[in-house]
């Protein structure tokens, strides 16, 4: 089953919006998984110091993160579930034929990702009943279940790059599978670790983005500063941690997956001394135009010296590595990661020496700037180190075993542009709906800071909507039901 | 030996979703059936309070469906998912809609934006489990093969439909069982009475639609057919009926714990019943469970991981659904979100 004809010339017509499909809603899920993976391991920070120090503030932070979390987790659950069932749809190839090698990872994934559920929903549900000990207890467990569920995905992913833990019988179908094999395979390490403390630091600089804004905008208040230091330094102290990593993955790639990161820094031909491009575009012929070029500095990031030899992407026949487009892509994807990376290592710096100097938060206007911004830019970096992880790997869905065109579907490409036209639009609505419900909670908590601040508070309007809370209801419907547990102490 | 264990498994985690996931869909059918927004309230009210803490993990099971599948019984789920293409894709747009109309119309305050969302959550309620039927209905007849392109015939047929239709009215009823005991349990005595009927019909719907089956069926899917009506098929049938009626009687005296209990026995025996009726198939008549099993090691180490799934797991599953039948997991209010409100529980801590 191994063509050596270029790819674009045996890819069926549905490959491409298949491909388009996964993308798109990987992309949108991506979103949310830092939130997802290491909200609630910020949450309980701030709920461990709340009870600890008998800190309002933090508790109720605390609690106003765990109704984002509510509705952030709800999107999160469907947008996955949709990536479960679009391995059947559009790749049941891949399924079919190395779901027994691989499909454990899932299986790990599915019961940790229970079990998070199962948690989540009673931290969040926890906070009125529950003894304060107890819920924080019991939401305790919640980052080691994350752990586990993004153990199970990174080692599906890594499985992908670098496949082992079965042998090919003469039909080429997988034989003599060894699981262990198939979960720690040689990338596993790298991109487990890389990720996880990615998720830690996106969320990290995400949510104390909110309260870099409010600073920016006169909000300067022990509430503000708390909701921004809390997250702001778990981010700040992942960042250099990360950049090591970062460094490490890369080596990684370069010794594990050599085609890839010859895409990834579009070395064209095997050579010591070979230089490092900042962007630029590789041509199928493989000129490069465009771009900053440094000298020798791709074999020392390598290998620590100019004479290491790196391969490049000609080692291999056309039709086994990526085409130059999307060598391209892989490369501004990294290269825009690796800024975006340098960018934050900076700014953590800047808040950890003003730390260590004054035992304060900086008060330059420009650091709240940036940290604004880091959020939305780490968010930017997690998306394209997943593009250069994947489009680096192209044309194999399977590295060296399967392409992308032998595990796509058969079903005809016009139902799936279809598919993915209304996929598009409804995920424009759940994002859109995701934003305005997260926008409508910061005005309405603000408003009632507001009016706190300024006496006491009136009814909200439309408070006894037909969904409203419970105690309100009640009221609001005439002393139908009378209150039991409601007012139990 | 591993294999067939495995597709126990398989089997009781479909039964699982059915009943957990299907409790739920039937709530959201019956919020597409509550009427405008001023009769609704009450109802709609109810649901919203009793789906809230659980949602999210009723519809975990579906995952590990698929993850049984594709690690245990890889050409099982190409051959589905190829075959049963577009209704499998609807049923997973009607989940995102779903979800996603839950979880916003509990935060949205207007009443115009809280109907846009409650509706688009009802309509899915009713689409995703009709697809979902529909496909295990291709399956069940026979449509399903390695290697079959996705047509309108394998899923538009009489034993999908019919089989669609009962995933509709099995889980109006489990909806309705498991509402008219949370109305108890939220001290709202005329909601009893309201889901009680509701219940009622239901079943009484079911029960036709299961007499309709059996004489499709015996036409359009004939060795499940006899499955049902041989053996171990037809005695969880007659366990399904049973426990049917045993909750229908339940209901008319006391809906609580029991009435659920049976409710859930009934749909679980059904969907096993189903199971055990396409003996040795998992694909009638083309691929026998041999047939599709994946690699034995993988199938041990997934027995494994199922069992230490269950292990912590199930303690995990059993305290949510404890907490909140005592009550004890109950949402934030407005109150609680903001500065110097303190929800019941951290009151000791938070007061200063």
């Amino acid at each position: 089953m191994h063509f050596s004809v270029p790819l674009l010339a045996s890819a069926p017509d549905q490959l491409l919006p298949a491909r388009e499909l996964m993308a798109f809603t990987l992309a949108s899920h991506i979103i949310l998984v830092p939130l997802g993976v290491a909200l609630p391991l910020i949450t309980l920070v701030m709920h461990h110091r709340g009870l600890r120090r008998k800190d309002a503030t933090a508790l109720l932070l605390a609690r106003r993160w765990s109704a984002v979390m509510a509705v952030q987790f709800a999107v999160g659950v469907v947008t996955g579930t949709v990536l479960s069932f679009e391995f059947g749809l559009l790749w049941p190839g891949l399924m079919g034929r190395w779901g027994d090698v691989f499909g454990i990872g899932f299986g790990v994934e599915a019961w940790a990702f229970f079990l998070e559920a199962v948690l989540i929903a009673i931290y969040l549900y926890g906070w009125r009943r529950l003894k304060p000990r107890t819920h924080f207890l019991l939401g305790l467990p919640l980052p080691a279940a994350a752990l586990l569920g993004a153990f199970g995905i990174l080692a599906a992913n890594s499985w992908m790059n670098t496949p082992q833990g079965f042998s090919l019988d003469p039909a080429g179908n997988p034989t003599d599978v060894n699981i262990w094999k198939a979960i720690f395979t040689p990338m596993f390490g790298p991109q487990y670790w890389h990720f996880v403390v990615a998720m830690l630091l996106t969320a990290g600089y995400m949510v104390a983005g909110v309260y870099a804004v409010g600073w920016l905008r006169g909000r300067r208040d022990r509430y503000h500063r708390l909701g921004f230091t809390v997250p702001f330094t778990a981010a700040a102290v992942a960042t250099p941690v990360q950049f090591v990593l970062g460094d490490a993955i890369a080596r990684s790639v370069f010794h594990k997956q050599p085609v890839k990161f010859a895409a990834m820094e579009i070395v064209w031909k095997t050579d010591t001394r070979v230089p490092e491009y900042l962007f630029g575009r590789l041509h199928s012929d493989g000129s490069i135009s465009g771009g900053i070029k440094v000298p020798l500095l791709d074999s020392v990031l390598a290998g620590f010296s100019p004479n290491t030899k790196v391969v490049g992407l000609t080692s291999v026949p056309p039709g086994q590595r990526p085409t130059a487009v999307q060598a391209t892509i892989a490369h501004w994807a990294f290269d825009i990661m690796v800024l975006i990376g340098s960018a934050l290592v900076l700014l953590a710096l800047w808040y950890g020496l003003v730390w260590l100097r004054h035992r304060r938060l900086p008060e330059s206007t420009w650091f709240y700037r940036f940290a604004a911004c880091a959020g939305l830019g780490s968010v930017v970096a997690v998306e394209c180190g997943w593009i250069a992880t994947e489009v680096g790997r192209q044309p194999w869905i399977v590295h060296q075993n399967m392409r992308v065109s032998e595990a796509v579907t058969a079903t005809r490409s016009s139902t799936l542009w279809i598919m993915l036209g209304l996929v598009i639009v409804v995920y424009l609505f759940l994002f859109g709906s995701l934003l305005a419900v997260l926008l409508k909670l910061r005005t309405r908590w603000r408003l009632a800071d507001a009016e706190r601040a300024s006496g006491p508070s009136a009814d909200p309007p439309e408070s006894a909507g037909p969904y409203g809370p419970r105690a309100t209801v009640r009221a609001g419907d005439g002393g139908a039901a009378t209150p039991s547990q409601g007012d139990q102490p | 030996m591993t294999a067939d264990l495995m597709a126990l498994v398989l089997l009781l985690a479909i039964a699982a979703y059915t009943c957990a996931g299907g409790t739920d869909y039937g709530a959201g059918f019956w919020d597409l059936t509550a009427g405008g927004t001023e009769r609704g309230k009450r109802p709609r009210w109810l649901i919203d309070h009793a789906m809230a803490p659980v949602w999210e993990v009723n519809n975990v099971w579906l995952i590990f469906v698929f993850v049984i599948m594709w690690t245990g019984f890889p050409p099982l789920f190409q051959a589905v998912f190829s075959a049963m293409w577009l209704p499998l894709a609807l049923a997973a747009v009607g989940l995102v809609l779903r979800g996603a109309g839950f979880a916003f119309r509990k935060v949205v305050r207007r009443v115009a934006g809280r109907r846009l969302y409650g509706a688009v959550f009802a309509v899915a309620s009713l689409v995703t489990p009709f697809f979902l039927g529909a496909a295990v209905g291709g399956v069940a007849s026979g449509r399903v093969r390695l290697g079959t392109e996705a047509s309108a015939d394998a899923w538009s047929n009489p034993t999908s439909i019919v089989f669609g239709l009962l995933a509709v009215a099995a889980t109006a009823f489990l909806g309705a069982v498991f509402l008219a005991a949370d109305a108890r349990r939220f001290d709202a005595p005329d909601l009893i009475g309201y889901f009680r009927r509701r219940g009622l019909v239901s079943l009484t719907v079911l029960v036709v639609l299961v007499v309709i089956t059996l004489f499709v069926t015996g036409e359009d899917a004939p060795h499940v057919w006899h499955g049902l009506t041989h053996g171990a098929g037809l005695a969880f049938g007659i366990a399904a009926g049973a426990a049917s009626f045993a909750a229908a009687w339940l209901l008319t005296r006391r809906p609580g714990g029991w009435a659920r209990v049976s409710a859930v026995g009934a749909i679980a025996c059904a969907v096993v019943a189903w199971g055990l009726a396409q003996r040795p198939y998992l694909l009638p008549t083309s691929m026998t469970v041999a047939e599709g099993a994946g690699a034995s090691t993988t199938l041990t180490w997934l027995a494994f991981v199922t069992l230490v799934a269950l292990v912590i797991v199930v303690p995990a599953v059993v305290l949510l659904y404890w907490l909140d039948t005592r009550g004890d997991l109950e949402e934030l209010t407005e109150a609680d979100l903001r500065r110097g409100g303190d929800p019941g529980g951290g009151g000791e801590a938070g007061t200063t």
